[in-house]
């Protein structure tokens, strides 16, 4: 419990309707979607900048952790108040502040749901691509910190991709801007990219400046089943060979085919032992050429069958067979460990027959899925937390997965962020001079390590 | 017996909740004041440590429990289906249970501190005259609903009638041989405000011939008292009804009230073996009428020239059970209508049992919402199928200033059906 003193000059900043140290409440901001849970002191919901400065200020005079959080829906612990100490949110930090349809820039405060400023751009023909899973209830300003991604990675790219400024608190109080609305800019370093992906531990975000596209005319869904997941790889690399770019490729191995034939009666022949979902956006008069000449590059590569989507309901259906993975596992296990490593587009066969051995020497049921356009693969561990062991066992099984993953110059987390959950494996992909360089500029701008300590690299 | 289940019963529900936070996006409790206890999530939380002893029932806790709809919105679009509605209706009981009942409502009252609690008898202008309670029975959801001194000023109400609906119509109407017999189960609503709805549902099954029962000593669905907390309210009023059915021979138990329609088809079946049939007897109204063919029938009426633009609302109960497309079936073949179909159309309006009595603010900030939808939609009329909705609307629609008159279904299918003879006119 924080002193009075503290609690009051607190209040002073937020008001008394904007702080909570209500038992139920402190339980409320504890948890992620890790499931983890550590009780904070106090939470705070300020409403601006000046506010968070001032709290950073007070933080760092008395030496109390901060602790960033957006919508809590992260998969590493990122805002896990593991300290105690001071839970912000930004959840009354949710406008839109300006959309510029001249220029094609938004600017908005961190709070704002993903989808929501999706909506709102779609709806006067922008685009703004990046489209996590979580996107109907993930923030922004998360989005930013954890440099999210999606589907539609493989043609658009990541979070970081659109953000073009911030405004940001810094560790010690003080209030920056970064880049600005422009499409240029060269003075100074490249701190808006640093902070993407900096997951609440370099600054809080309070304003973001974001790049928009265009929104195209239209998408054309397809799905394509294979009767082995090296003709889905091969049909990844061969359609970007042939100078296509969809907006999505999704796959699933067999295993996970298995568990939602199981959960949902999805019908789907016997040989069908890996699924690609295939999506291409632009204009509408090119997509059914694009899509029929992308089931003629990958017919000869063991497709069972292809099923192209003619109507957005039946591109819904297709995509509802995507969506249903995660529910599908749950249904045919009770607990899974969720890691999402990346390898380069075309080691992804050779990863998930490492990843197959690997649940072999464990017998541990191990299914994939993920973004196969850009290597990257959800890797799902399944157990049941109930069996003595089985817990310790799949520890062991996501190191190997891991090694193995650097071991064909992938990384352990294209998309989650490390966190809390991945910092103990952190020297297993960076080496120590690199850690070093990365915790100086921790150090230099956080002397107190006040803002979200022991995430990404543990504390000693 | 009827028996309600505790909250530990429903300890294996809660620990499926993975704390994804997909309720978030769902929540229309959450979505009006965006903090973490008033999400599914949050709540779900809290009767985790509740079981576990962690967390006592006072203060905060009581605030949040009170703060949800039971709408079924975030078990629609929870990827593991966590029953969040049933988890806060169990752990109400058992506030009511440790705190007394009348300390729930009230206590939530007071722990928001809400400035004015009003005597609406005072201002309203006697719209609602104490009257309006000697006419309901001591157990009616409605006395639940509008507790008098608990109502505020502003709040829209229809009047009460005169006669109630039951006391209008025989117990039986005879229908054509080889067609269902069904037995109306009108709710409070139907039979104390709104009893055009009723004559309309019989109007409506009479054109298709089946023989209609119309028990005059049914009593409340106790949804009201579900969301209030008071088990052993609703347990009786299960068995009160349960008595009821079992005197007479039926095909279906109708209901033309989403709210009853979930009381009697979800909430009852889960009491004891002896409510079980009724998951499957109990239908909504317009899933019998589909079933019946009227779509088609509609179909073949001749369109009319001067069409009224009419839009949809989904009533939570029937859409989280998956009942969407058979109400937009007869909408589209109405032939007097243009159906447009509004943004959000499944957004909860923001009732919520007793809800809205004592939330009336966050209430209205729901309301809004939905009027905004309304107003976008351009419709004239907004049609939906449960007299508390019809009530919520049309109070949201005003207070926003709209011009949309909020309507039941039936009343424009009735208008529609060549004996019918309601007229509707807009505005
Ligand atoms: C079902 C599900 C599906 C998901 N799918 C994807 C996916 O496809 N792709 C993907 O990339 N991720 C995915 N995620 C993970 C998660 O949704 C993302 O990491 C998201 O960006 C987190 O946003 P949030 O608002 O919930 O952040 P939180 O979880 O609240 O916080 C995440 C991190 O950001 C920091 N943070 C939050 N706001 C700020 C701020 N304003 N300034 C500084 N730091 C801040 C926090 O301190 C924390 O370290 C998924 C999660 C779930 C539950
Ligand atoms: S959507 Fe379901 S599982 Fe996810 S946090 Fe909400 S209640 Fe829990
Ligand atoms: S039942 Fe409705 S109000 Fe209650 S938590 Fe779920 S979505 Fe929110």
């Amino acid at each position: 419990m924080l002193a009075p003193r503290i609690l009051k000059e607190l209040t002073g900043i937020v008001g008394s309707a904007n702080l909570t140290t209500e038992p139920s409440d402190l339980l409320c901001y504890s948890y992620d979607a890790t499931q983890q849970s550590f009780l904070p002191e106090v939470v705070v919901h300020p409403a601006a900048a000046k506010q968070i400065a001032a709290i950073m200020q007070l933080a760092n005079r008395e030496l109390i952790p901060v602790f960033p959080r957006g919508a809590g829906s992260g998969f590493s612990g990122g805002a896990l108040p593991t300290k105690g100490g001071i839970v912000l949110t930004t959840e009354r930090m949710d406008k839109i502040l300006e959309i510029d349809q001249e220029n094609l820039i938004a600017t908005v405060e961190p709070g704002v749901v993903t989808e929501q400023f999706q909506i709102a751009v779609e709806a006067v023909g922008l685009f703004y691509p990046p489209d996590p899973a979580s996107l109907k209830f993930s923030s922004l300003g998360g989005n930013v910190a954890e440099c999210a991604g999606g589907p539609r990675c493989v043609k658009y790219g990541v979070t970081k991709d659109y953000i073009l400024g911030l405004e940001v608190v810094t560790p010690t109080g003080d209030i920056i801007v970064t880049g600005g609305p422009t499409m240029k800019g060269v003075v100074g370093y490249d701190l808006t990219k640093l902070l993407c992906g900096s997951e609440g531990t370099l600054g809080i975000i309070t304003k973001i400046v974001i790049k928009l596209l265009p929104l195209p005319e239209a998408k054309k869904t397809m799905l394509v089943l294979f009767d082995s997941i090296d003709g889905a790889a091969q049909a990844v690399s061969s359609i970007i060979k042939h100078k296509i770019i969809p907006t999505t490729l999704e796959f699933m191995d067999g295993r996970t085919l298995d568990c939602v034939k199981q959960a949902t009666g999805l019908q789907v022949p016997d040989a069908a032992r890996a699924v690609l979902i295939i999506e291409v956006d632009g204009d509408r008069e090119f997509l059914d050429k694009q899509a029929n000449r992308i089931a003629e590059i990958i017919r000869p590569l063991g497709v069972v069958e292809t099923r192209i989507a003619t109507t957005p309901a039946e591109s819904e259906a297709l995509w509802q067979i995507r969506r249903s993975v995660s529910a599908s596992l749950r249904k045919v296990n009770p607990d899974k460990f969720n890691e999402d490593i990346c390898v380069p587009r075309s080691k992804v066969p050779v990863m998930i027959r490492r990843i197959d051995a690997i649940s072999e020497k464990y017998g541990l049921a191990i299914v994939n899925f993920g973004h196969a356009g850009d290597g990257n693969i959800h890797v799902n561990i399944m157990i049941d937390k109930k069996i003595p062991g089985e817990a310790e066992k799949a520890e062991h099984a996501i190191e190997e997965v891991f090694k193995e993953a650097l071991a064909l110059g992938g990384t352990m987390s294209g998309e989650h962020g490390v966190g809390l959950a991945k910092a103990p494996y952190i020297p297993l992909e960076i080496t120590p001079q690199t850690a070093a360089y990365m915790k100086a500029v921790k150090k230099a701008l956080d002397p107190n390590n006040i803002l979200n300590p022991g995430k990404i690299f543990l504390d000693n | 017996m009827a028996k309600l289940k505790e909250l530990e019963e429903y300890r294996e529900q809660i620990d499926q909740c993975v704390k994804c936070g997909a309720c978030r996006a769902h929540c229309p409790v959450f979505g009006a004041e965006r903090r973490e206890g008033r999400v599914a999530r949050g709540k779900v939380a809290m009767c985790q440590s509740l079981i576990e002893g962690k967390l006592d029932l006072e203060g905060k806790v009581l605030e949040d429990l009170s703060q949800c709809l039971l709408c079924g919105s975030c078990e629609a679009q929870c990827p593991n289906k966590v029953p969040t509605d049933e988890i806060v209706a169990a752990a109400r009981r058992r506030i009511a249970e440790e705190r007394g009942l009348s300390s729930f409502g009230k206590g939530v009252a007071a722990v928001l501190g809400r400035p004015k609690l009003m005597n609406f008898l005072a201002k309203s202008g006697g719209a609602l005259s104490p009257l309006f309670f000697e006419k309901l029975p001591e157990n009616s959801g409605l006395r639940l609903r509008f507790p008098a001194p608990y109502l505020e000023a502003g709040r829209t109400l229809p009047p009460l009638t005169a006669k109630p609906f039951r006391e209008r119509v025989p117990e039986r109407i005879e229908g054509a041989p080889g067609k269902p017999t069904v037995l109306f189960f009108t709710g409070c609503g139907i039979n104390y405000m709104y009893p055009a709805v009723g004559e309309a549902f019989l109007k409506a099954l009479q054109f298709l011939g089946a023989t209609i029962i119309i028990p005059k000593d049914q009593a409340c669905c106790g949804l009201p008292a579900v969301s209030a907390g008071a088990a052993a309210t609703v347990e009786g009023l299960a068995e009160q009804n349960l008595a009821v059915f079992s005197r007479y021979r039926y095909d279906y138990i109708v209901t033309a009230c989403a709210s009853c329609y979930g009381g009697l088809g979800k909430i009852y079946p889960e009491m004891g073996a002896e409510f079980a049939p009724l998951s499957t007897q109990v239908k909504d109204i317009f899933v019998l009428l589909i079933e019946l063919g009227l779509a088609e029938k509609l179909a073949a009426l001749p369109k009319a020239e001067k069409r009224t633009r009419v839009t949809w609302h989904d009533p939570c109960h029937l859409r989280t059970r998956g009942i969407t497309k058979e109400p937009r079936l007869i909408l589209k073949n109405l032939p007097q209508i243009d159906f447009v179909e509004m943004q959000n159309a499944g957004i909860c309006c923001g009732l919520g049992g007793t809800y809205s009595v004592y939330h009336y603010d966050t209430s209205k900030k729901i309301g809004a919402k939905k009027a905004g939808y309304i107003a976008a939609s351009g419709a004239e009329l907004v049609a939906t199928d449960c007299p508390g909705c019809i009530m919520q609307l049309q109070d949201g629609v005003n207070h926003a200033q709209g011009p949309a008159r909020v309507v039941h279904l039936l009343e424009l299918l009735v208008a529609a059906l060549p004996e019918g003879e309601g007229k509707l006119t807009t505005g």
